[in-house]
């Protein structure tokens, strides 16, 4: 039975988790101080060894993408802080960054120093204003005390971080599409190879790392890797936060070890919404194909749930109950990418404007049984046919729908519409209705 | 720096200079091929013949895999892919088996898949587009698509057509974003004007609201658009591709050589396309080259026109017109002008007549400003090695003296940016101010106006290096023996650009006083035997003919009476040139009405460049061959009618058919090698110009590639894209001046005024420049000097 494992949410019930004052209190910047007495390829050791991986979404070890940056090349490094969360259902970096920005900040100064990087950028979302105060306000603090800057808690370490605000852009959270945007170019992927290690912003080897990736880096640093690595499963170590959405009685971010399941995170959070039973979720945002409550106790960790054919993700758990039209929350996702599609590679700007088409029609009942296999079809041009991963996930919850509730597919084309009632699923309607 | 740049120069500096080629065997469809290291998946199998659908792919700009057309299977020693790659980006490597749509369904079925997503949007006005029967979509859909579209939705629509200039129009409904156009103007013509923009199914292609498309080069943009998306406006809705009966071509506009393809219907003109000449101008034109062709089809002399006795020039039958030209041209001490437009045969005729019919070395292609010492450093220039398009992509650095390859020869424009984007090729320009293009090649620019000589001693070359003359360095006296002598002493290659495209093939048919054809010296006895042996002539004239200005200043003196040219405008050479030339008995061979037309006694009416067969010689010397594109023509080549006017003089030049031009053109060799350098004879003394007083400055000119050139009439689409006509002067004059970008300045000597916008550049401060054959800006006629002379410069 697992329990929650509070690192990177520990004090976020203290009214000033996210200032200077608090985080120090409560042991902040003490990392960074070991850190920067340690050798830096001795840091990228310890967190290779610590076994974190991306919390992006693709999982990749962060120690290993640190180790492709080539040493004594004598180009400048950049570190890049991905903190553009977009995908529907994914809330995890933001209320990091409002409740507790340093611990981000002595991240980001401990992997600089780690890949020998003088410049550092955190591009986050342009929507969140709110969260950019506080980081802004928070790179200040840093400033201030002498963190940030020339010559940092006097150890001779020179960084300068840059806040950089992107204009609202799905597709600016995939790493090189955001590394066209921090250049100050429209925000679209680029060709691979050369990868962002040999030839990022600017062209300079560049470390892209996900916000919760870089903040539980000083707990590694402070604690050591064995700390780290005796939290989760074999492959999958560590803590990592778990974000409750929709219908479920307490939402929220439930920090835990890799591995727990939903099963046990819907306990923790009170239940599924009261008098309803759960129908579907996504295990990692919307682009991750959805589980069903036959899915309840498969392991939340990367291969568990590979395993059960999706994706861990952002560990983004949408839980929608038995009120919910499942082609319903399709069609929004699947309008949801169709906007943020960026128009480079034909499957994905031409599919998902078809997708959408297709999925009114089955959702205004439109259509015959055999439009489903179309659907389908259409689906596996578009899987792995574009240049990046975003037409992906615009066809994941589609087939993976198709799969669980064939019949309520057909059901609205019987019906000659939705049979559900819209107003049921909202999160004021009235227990029951039906 | 971009990504690819840097990706590029790492290709670059891994291949080394002269390493071996390493090759790398794969295998596509079960055939083995090999092929060089860095080769595209999309290439490798095309050279087995195993053509991969594609739209973005262009093998001369860089990889993007946008358009998804060319997914195919790949496993690498027997690793597989887990999904369809695009051949387009992937180079090969060893162990490497590729499975296209013709092995594999899974990639039969991605391409089929990828096609129909793209015509979702596309709309069906094939029968109305301009490319359908030549459209990449069209045919690609019918050999790699599925038969019916199961798309029942809304297309996407949009207003149509926008104009991206005014001779380019977009219909972004057609568009399907391959990048292929702003790709294009990135990388090759370093002219970004467009760009993607918006996102998703609304993303297009876009211009600044400010900066429309004003790109030399935006007509290639339409050849490669695979759809109908982008359209020339002069050509939208003019034609069919099957109506058209195309011919490869030369362009007749500049000492370039682009390689043409021209599209005639019923004996007229429609469109003229870029040919593909990877050693020359790979698959590019010039807009010039693509749009200018209207003279050919506008104000044509149809028939021989002679003077009457009162004054008139009126209509004449063929017998009557020959017979009066060849009594005037007989009776008179006669010269030659044959402008610089000529093909090689054409020059070769004029400089066959005026040693035999004639009886004279008084001949001269440059309608132009030149000097004596031009002459000799022709002479010369023919003795050295020749320097081609090849020779730049090695150079390990370029000077520009007296040229400005975008303006006067725009394709050398795009080879040195090439070099420049891909390996960082250094360049140095000797001009008075930086110009646009100048400052696209991220060139050093000497700006030093009145003091080239000394600056051209400075450079520091090597034997990898090329200098290229332009033709304007003779307007600097002693300027063209400097740039020789740098070129030997430093093992440099020497090439000299001339800016049409007859001025090297008229030079080699010896169409100058001090050359016979083959580059042999007038001046040399035995030279001229050889000429006489071959022609089976009496002995040829031995005294050094006059030059352009020469045969001017006798026409005024009154020591040559009689006068016969091909294509020239007396504007060119000078403002007084058309006063001596109405003292003279004047025959002129002409394609249209024209200045010379005012006072020539007798016009004969020649071919166009698509009416008749020949060769331009291009700036590397390299022979340009085309045949006729409009067969059916009443027209002919100078060379027949000069052959039949020689007949009627009764000292026939035997010079029946531009075929026959050619082969005895071709039967003299190269006469040079028996020669000593001609470069001893070079000597000129250095130009002094007077330091410009308060409100002076030093002018300095030249033309622009879209201007007021005769061969660019009738164009306004064309004419809609030529770059401002302005002064430019310097920040320190504008303010000594009081005035701004955009205020109106007057420039003036004692003949006259020229009064512009200014623009303030990067200029010698002591100077001004203003274009040359521009509207309001012609300083030849209007100040009586293009350059190096003092003017007064003033608010206007």
């Amino acid at each position: 039975m697992n329990t929650l494992t509070p690192v990177l949410s520990a004090f976020w019930d203290q009214k000033d988790s996210f200032t200077m004052e608090g985080y120090k209190r409560n042991g902040g910047y003490l990392a960074l101080a070991k850190a920067l007495a340690m050798d830096p390829d001795k840091i990228i050791e310890e967190v290779k060894e610590s076994g974190l991986r991306g919390r992006g979404g693709a999982g990749f070890p962060t120690g290993m993408k640190w180790g492709f940056i080539p040493q004594g090349d004598q180009k400048d490094h950049y570190l890049v802080v991905n903190a553009d969360e977009s995908e529907p259902g994914t809330c995890k970096d933001t209320p990091l960054l409002m409740a507790n920005p340093h611990v981000l900040i002595e991240g980001v100064i401990i992997a600089s120093y780690a890949i020998r990087a003088n410049h550092a950028f955190i591009y986050i979302r342009g929507e969140v204003t709110h969260v950019v105060r506080r980081v802004q306000q928070a790179i200040e603090d840093a400033y201030s005390a002498g963190l940030l800057g020339k010559n940092i808690l006097g150890k001779g370490f020179d960084l300068e971080l840059v806040l950089h605000v992107g204009a609202g852009a799905y597709i600016c959270g995939e790493e090189t599409a955001l590394l066209d945007s921090l250049e100050g170019f429209r925000g679209q992927p680029r060709l691979r190879p050369p990868f962002p290690a040999i030839a990022g912003l600017y062209a300079r080897p560049t470390v892209v790392n996900n916000v919760e990736s870089i903040a539980s880096v000083p707990s590694i640093i402070a604690n050591g890797a064995q700390w780290f690595a005796s939290m989760g499963t074999e492959k999958s170590k560590g803590f990592t936060l778990y974000s409750l959405s929709g219908h479920i009685t307490n939402p929220g971010q439930f920090e835990a070890p890799l591995g727990i399941t939903l099963r046990e995170l819907i306990d923790m959070a009170g239940g599924v919404r009261a008098g309803h039973k759960l129908k579907f979720w996504t295990p990692g945002g919307s682009s991750t194909p959805m589980f069903t409550d036959a899915h309840l106790d498969v392991p939340l960790d990367y291969e568990g749930v590979a395993a059960a054919g999706s994706m861990l993700g952002t560990k983004a758990l949408q839980i929608f109950d038995e009120t919910t039209c499942v082609v319903r929350a399709v069609l929004r996702w699947t309008e949801f990418y169709k906007h943020e599609s960026c128009g480079k590679c034909t499957p994905c700007r031409e599919g998902t404007w078809w997708l959408v088409q297709a999925l009114k029609n089955l959702e205004n009942g439109q259509g015959a049984p055999e439009d489903l296999e179309k659907l389908l079809d259409i689906c596996d041009n578009i899987m792995g046919r574009s240049f990046c991963a975003l037409a992906d996930g615009a066809a994941s919850p589609i087939i993976s729908s198709l799969q669980y509730f064939r019949d309520e597919y057909l059901e609205h084309l019987k019906n000659g519409g939705c049979p559900f009632d819209p107003a049921a699923s909202t999160i004021f309607a009235t227990a029951g209705l039906r | 720096m971009s990504i690819q740049e840097i990706k590029n120069q790492e290709i670059t500096s891994s291949q080394g200079a002269d390493s071996a080629i390493e090759m790398i065997t794969i295998i596509v469809d079960g055939f083995e091929v090999s092929v060089p290291k860095g080769t595209l998946v999309i290439r490798a199998a095309e050279k087995l013949g195993i053509q991969i659908p594609r739209f973005c792919d262009h093998p001369l700009l860089d990889p993007v895999g946008a358009c998804r057309q060319c997914l195919v299977d790949i496993e690498i020693n027997g690793r597989k892919f887990p999904k369809p790659q695009a051949s387009c980006t992937i180079p090969v490597e060893p162990g490497m088996v590729v499975n296209t749509q013709l092995t594999s369904p899974v990639a039969e079925k991605a391409q089929k898949g990828v096609m129909e997503l793209l015509l979702i949007n596309h709309p069906l006005d094939c029968p109305v587009c301009d490319k359908g029967g030549e459209c990449p979509l069209q045919n690609q859909a019918m050999s790699n698509g599925g038969g019916e579209s199961r798309y029942e939705g809304v297309k996407r629509t949009f207003e149509k057509p926008i104009n991206i200039s005014s001779q380019v129009l977009l219909d972004r409904e057609r568009c399907i974003l391959c990048a292929r156009c702003t790709r294009f103007s990135e990388q090759i013509a370093g002219d970004p004007f467009i760009t993607l923009n918006e996102r998703g199914a609304l993303q297009q292609v876009g211009i600044y609201e400010k900066e429309p498309f004003q790109s030399y080069f935006s007509g290639n943009t339409v050849q490669i658009c695979p759809v109908g998306a982008l359209t020339g406006a002069s050509y939208r809705f003019r034609a069919r591709p099957f109506d058209l009966v195309s011919t490869p071509s030369a362009c007749e506009h500049c000492a370039s050589g682009c390689d043409m393809r021209v599209d005639v219907r019923r004996g007229k003109t429609l469109r003229r396309l870029a040919g593909d000449d990877s050693t020359v101008n790979e698959e590019w034109s010039c807009d010039k080259g693509r749009w200018a062709f209207k003279y050919e089809h506008r104000d044509r002399l149809t028939s021989p026109l002679i003077r009457n006795e009162s004054g008139e020039l009126v209509e004449a039958s063929w017998p009557e017109a020959l017979a009066h030209a060849a009594h005037g041209l007989s009776i008179n001490r006669a010269a030659v002008l044959v402008g610089g437009r000529s093909t090689i045969e054409d020059a070769y005729g004029y400089s066959k007549f005026a040693r035999i019919a004639l009886n004279t070395n008084d001949i001269d292609f440059r309608s132009r400003t030149s000097s004596d010492e031009e002459r000799n450093f022709l002479a010369a220039l023919l003795l050295g090695k020749s320097v081609t398009y090849l020779d730049i992509d090695k150079a390990d650095q370029v000077i520009l003296l007296g040229f400005e390859p975008e303006e006067e020869s725009p394709i050398i424009f795009l080879r040195i940016f090439k070099q420049v984007r891909k390996r960082g090729l250094k360049v140095s320009a000797l001009a008075p101010f930086t110009s646009r293009g100048n400052e696209k090649l991220k060139a050093t620019v000497i700006k030093n106006v009145g003091n080239e000589v000394e600056d051209i001693s400075k450079f520091a070359l090597t034997n990898r290096s090329v200098i290229l003359v332009g033709e304007r360095l003779a307007e600097v006296s002693g300027a063209l023996t400097a740039a020789l002598k740098l070129a030997e002493q430093s093992g440099a290659k020497l090439a000299w650009i001339p800016r049409r495209a007859g001025e090297r093939g008229a030079l080699e048919a010896g169409a100058i006083g001090n050359l016979l054809p083959g580059a042999r010296q007038v001046a040399d006895p035995k030279a001229r035997q050889d000429i006489e042996r071959a022609w089976g002539s009496g002995p040829l004239p031995t005294q050094t003919g006059l030059s352009t200005d020469q045969i001017l200043d006798a026409l005024h003196k009154g020591e040559i009476e009689a006068l016969l040219v091909g294509g020239v405008d007396p504007g060119d050479i000078s403002a007084s040139a058309i006063d001596g030339l109405r003292k003279a008995f004047v025959v002129s061979l002409e394609i249209r009405n024209s200045a010379m037309s005012e006072v020539a006694d007798v016009v004969l009416p020649v071919a166009a460049v698509v009416e008749k067969s020949g060769s331009f010689l291009d700036w590397q010397g390299r022979a340009r061959k085309f045949e006729a594109a409009v067969t059916n023509s009443l027209h002919r080549s100078d060379v027949r009618i000069l052959s039949i006017l020689a007949d009627e003089i009764g000292r026939p030049i035997n010079l029946g058919t531009v075929e026959k031009a050619a082969k005895e053109l071709a039967s003299f060799g190269d006469g040079s090698s028996d020669q000593k350098s001609a470069l001893a004879s070079l000597s000129a003394d250095q130009a002094k110009i007077k330091e410009p007083g308060k409100n002076q400055a030093i002018l300095t000119s030249w033309r622009l590639l879209l201007d007021n050139g005769s061969l660019q009439e009738h164009e306004p689409n064309l004419a809609g894209t030529a770059h401002p006509c302005v002064a430019v002067i310097s920040d320190d004059r504008a303010n000594r001046l009081g005035v701004v970008d955009g205020d109106l300045i007057k420039i003036s000597n004692s003949n006259g005024e020229i009064i512009l916008p200014l623009q303030i550049g990067d200029i010698d401060p002591r100077a001004i420049w203003i274009p040359r054959n521009s509207e309001n800006s012609r300083p030849l006629l209007a100040l009586k000097s293009a350059t190096h002379s003092l003017v007064s410069v003033v608010k206007a």
